[in-house]
């Protein structure tokens, strides 16, 4: 089986998967850097399926569209990229499987932005709609922080900033919950704990073990399922109306993940990649 | 034995140091990419890029 492993840094999670998929039988691994990549219509690569480890969104999305397009299968899928990778896209995907997440507001004008903020109430929580590691993120707890803010993001950002993705700030207590799925199942999850509101183990929040329980489970299957299913990570909040779906990650960082979980999740990730071959 | 571009220190490779992988000059800290192994050579990693990450 040869597989093709899109990447492009190799970080603790890419060497940990490369490690794992080496000490496979019959596994023939074909390392392709997307720095070194170009693609066309016409060429079909000889590989019997991609597994995405890039670290640059847009890479991801379109290397998965032009391998799809060769007929490659590609986890994850190129629908799933495209979802989980804009957080717009994600909450109409949410909210059409209705699973529950925060409250959303879209304005795409600083005017509408700002009636959409006074709308919801503070405070509220600025996104840009493609972005990750807790970047960028704005809490707004008055009309001046929003009106400042709103223009400094379309004055100062590109186009995309000024689509202004607004969610419902939630108390959630010094913690959120991390959870991964592979197909069918939630393997295992982690608190994110942090005094900071934003509790991206990227930006300093400590992980220790969370229990999946049924609720918990449940609820990450259906956030996953949602996106289009395949290899995941989602983050949740505990608020007063129960678990919510905050968002859903398609090329998964486990890097803090493993020792409090006692899960192998790279060996997890790599039995479903092998199977789906199988 | 790598030099490091930044400090011009000496960075040993490990056993299983691959081509891609991300490290930190022990002296200086610098986050850098594993370019070749044999000769083993090193550069600053890339910049962050506002679509990376998950």
């Amino acid at each position: 089986m040869k597989i093709g492993f899109l990447h492009s840094l190799i970080r603790f999670e890419e060497k940990q998967l490369l490690e794992e998929f080496r000490s496979r039988k019959g596994v023939d691994l074909v390392l392709i850097d997307d720095r070194k990549l170009s693609f066309d219509l016409e060429t079909v690569p000889g590989i019997d399926v991609a597994f995405e480890r890039c670290v640059s969104h847009s890479r991801s999305l379109y290397s998965l569209q032009f391998l799809e397009l060769a007929g490659v299968p590609c986890i994850n899928r190129a629908s799933v990229a495209r979802v989980c990778g804009d957080k717009i896209e994600s909450s109409i995907a949410l909210a059409k499987h209705e699973v529950p997440q925060p409250q959303l507001r879209v304005a795409y004008t600083e005017e509408m932005a700002l009636e959409a903020i006074e709308d919801l109430g503070y405070p509220v929580v600025l996104k840009p709609v493609v972005g990750s590691w807790g970047r960028l993120l704005s809490k707004i707890n008055d009309r001046c922080a929003a009106e400042t803010v709103l223009e400094h993001k379309k004055l100062l950002g590109s186009y995309q900033h000024s689509i202004f993705y607004i969610q419902e700030y939630i108390e959630k207590r010094g913690r959120d919950i991390r959870t991964f799925v592979v197909g069918d199942e939630c393997i295992a999850g982690i608190y994110r704990e942090s005094a900071h509101w934003i509790t991206n183990t990227a930006r300093g929040a400590v992980a220790s073990n969370c229990p999946i329980t049924d609720e918990i489970a449940k609820l990450s299957l259906s956030a996953a399922a949602a996106v289009g299913g395949g290899i995941l990570a989602v983050d949740l909040i505990e608020s007063e109306r129960g678990l919510l779906v905050n968002e859903v990650n398609y090329t998964m960082e486990f890097r803090n993940s493993i020792k409090p979980t006692g899960v192998n999740i790279p060996a997890r990730m790599v039995d479903y990649v092998v199977a789906s071959q199988s | 034995m790598a030099e490091c571009p930044v400090c011009a220190s000496e960075i040993e490779f490990e056993a299983d140091t691959i081509k891609g992988e991300l490290l930190s000059c022990p002296d200086c800290g610098a986050e850098l990419e594993v370019v070749s192994i044999d000769p083993d050579e090193v550069e600053p990693a890339p910049e962050l890029d506002e679509d990376w990450g998950q």
